[in-house]
């Protein structure tokens, strides 16, 4: 379940004396996430905020150091929020060959199965939209995309992972992303792509930034 | 210069972590215990930040191809310089071709060694913590093995050794309690658990898995139950995030963690205890306990009052006794 489609306004809340979380409102979607690239651009001009983080449709703002009221930073966040400014970002589309199931994609079928598609129906949705890049989270370079067919939503696995490999293509709940390099996950892997997504000694060190597009090309199936 | 001999790949090189770096997906990284590390440098003269070695396995031992003086705090296990034993929380003076062996104890996980200037290794965006995920920072950007060979960065830097400070768990009072009490801050998502959850939750004490590191600690006890199963959407999250997976048993979020998540987020452990936790061996027992903000902060604010001046005696001997 979403909660977030349910609320009216903003929700904000703390996490411990080091972060705030900012979560938008309505249906996950790129209008929503211009506010947020927007609302994180306000925010780096404030005073006392060490980082601005967006992501799904949320923002987190990490602290320099604890404020002594976070609910003035929060109605300060919401008036902003209200004036409705959003923020245009035109990047690079990428094509990523994607190999679908097998040893690399343990879990397409689960995916058909809770979505009561076929695996070639599931592969089909997946590989039709252009996803663009919402925010990077979980880890160095990995990319969390906006506009995955909601017909193959996955919740999440009842137990994470240990480990899934780099190049994983895999579906959490509303989103899908591919991982940038072996760690923990407790996403449903579907398939397995080449792509490099980090390179600490470049600047910036990742390939892909918020506003640019991924598509994924099935160029292969295993069952 | 130092060469490994004996390690597991759990030994890492860490300062007090990367910042700036999350909206690229990277992660902290850092010491596990970084009252320690701080305590470490300052024994030896060093800035706050120099990278340390951090060790969670043990024995670990270490051969100076040179003299080179050295710190090791963090735990209480045995510090044997060949067949001498130190005593913990120490600087000393190793001469070349001396081994420094460490041994574990049974009630502190980590131990730090420190070397003049902190360890020598590239400062990768912003940090020399080692980031395993990414594999970079640190030595190599992966984990020590037998044969590495590891420089100080200032090898020359005098100053007085044979002294040593009292360790935080002493000087804090927190090393008395059978089950150690970490504060928590509740968080977004604590009331979507039901009221019997939330008081187990307090309640109960809850076992350390052995599937706990640097990247979190999983925890075993009567599972928290949500009123409705959620799917949060993808968010920055920090380490001390307490998640909930649908399996009902919490995730503690530790130094490595990544800096996203979305599971529902039952309480966030504050700053002030991170060292604390990162101390506590697998296997052994935690509870939580509840505290507000404005407690969190003063616990913060008290931390680095104490650090500060512990840091100040330990400059104050440096000078007078050099």
């Amino acid at each position: 379940m979403d909660l977030a489609q349910q609320w009216e306004k903003p929700q904000l809340s703390l996490l411990g004396t080091r972060a705030l979380l900012f979560e938008a409102p309505g249906p996950l979607g790129l209008e929503n996430q211009q506010r947020i690239w927007a609302l994180a651009e306000y925010a780096d001009g404030l005073p006392g905020l060490a980082e601005s983080v967006p992501g799904m449709n949320n923002l987190m703002l990490v602290f320099a150091t604890p404020p002594e009221e976070p609910e003035q930073l929060f109605t300060q966040l919401l008036s902003q929020w209200r004036l409705n400014q959003r923020k245009t970002l035109r990047g690079k589309t990428v094509e990523l060959s994607v190999h679908y199931g097998g040893e690399f994609g343990p879990h397409l079928r689960d995916v058909a199965e809770h979505s009561g598609l076929s695996v070639s129906e599931v592969i089909a949705r997946h590989s039709a939209p252009l996803y663009p890049v919402y925010a990077l989270g979980s880890h160095p370079g990995y990319c969390y995309l906006g506009n995955m067919d909601p017909r193959i939503a996955t919740p999440r696995r009842q137990t994470p992972l240990i480990s899934i490999p780099g190049g994983a293509v895999s579906i959490g709940g509303l989103q899908t992303g591919v991982s940038a390099s072996a760690g923990p996950s407790g996403w449903n892997t579907i398939g397995h792509t080449d792509f490099i997504f980090f390179d600490a000694c470049a600047r910036p060190p990742v390939t892909l930034l918020p506003g640019d597009n991924i598509v994924f090309n099935a160029v292969g199936v295993s069952a | 210069m130092i060469v490994i001999e004996k390690t597991t790949p759990l030994s890492s090189v860490q300062d007090l972590g990367r910042a700036g770096g999350l909206h690229y997906g990277v992660g902290t990284a850092g010491a596990m215990d970084p009252l320690a590390l701080q305590l470490g440098n300052a024994l030896l003269g060093n800035a706050p930040n120099a990278a340390a070695i951090e060790i969670p396995l043990f024995p670990v031992q270490v051969r100076f191809t040179d003299d080179c003086c050295f710190a090791v705090t963090g735990h209480d296990g045995r510090v044997m310089l060949d067949d001498v034993m130190l005593p913990f929380w120490w600087s000393a003076q190793a001469r070349k071709g001396q081994r420094l062996t460490l041994h574990a104890s049974s009630r502190i996980t980590r131990a730090y060694l420190h070397l003049p200037g902190g360890i020598d290794v590239p400062e990768v965006l912003g940090s020399r913590s080692t980031q395993l995920r990414g594999e970079f920072g640190g030595f190599q950007g992966r984990g020590l093995h037998s044969g590495d060979r590891l420089r100080a960065a200032a090898p020359q830097q005098g100053g007085p050794v044979g002294f040593g400070i009292m360790p935080p768990w002493s000087a804090l009072g927190v090393a008395n309690t059978p089950v150690p009490m970490i504060r928590v801050l509740p968080a977004a998502e604590y009331d979507i658990f039901t009221e019997v959850s939330c008081r187990a939750f307090w309640h109960q004490a809850w076992h350390i898995t052995p599937q706990s590191n640097r990247y979190g600690y999983r925890l075993s006890g009567e599972p928290l139950i949500a009123k409705v199963p959620l799917e949060m959407r993808s968010h920055g999250i920090v380490p001390g995030v307490i998640q909930v997976p649908h399996n009902g048993q919490p995730i503690i979020q530790m130094r490595d963690a990544q800096p996203s998540g979305g599971y529902p987020k039952l309480g966030t452990v504050i700053d002030a205890d991170m060292w604390l936790l990162g101390q506590i061996p697998v296997g052994s027992q935690v509870r939580f306990i509840q505290v507000s903000y404005q407690q969190a902060r003063e616990a913060g604010r008290q931390q680095l009052a104490y650090l500060q001046n512990a840091i100040a005696q330990i400059a104050c001997h440096r000078r007078y006794a050099g």
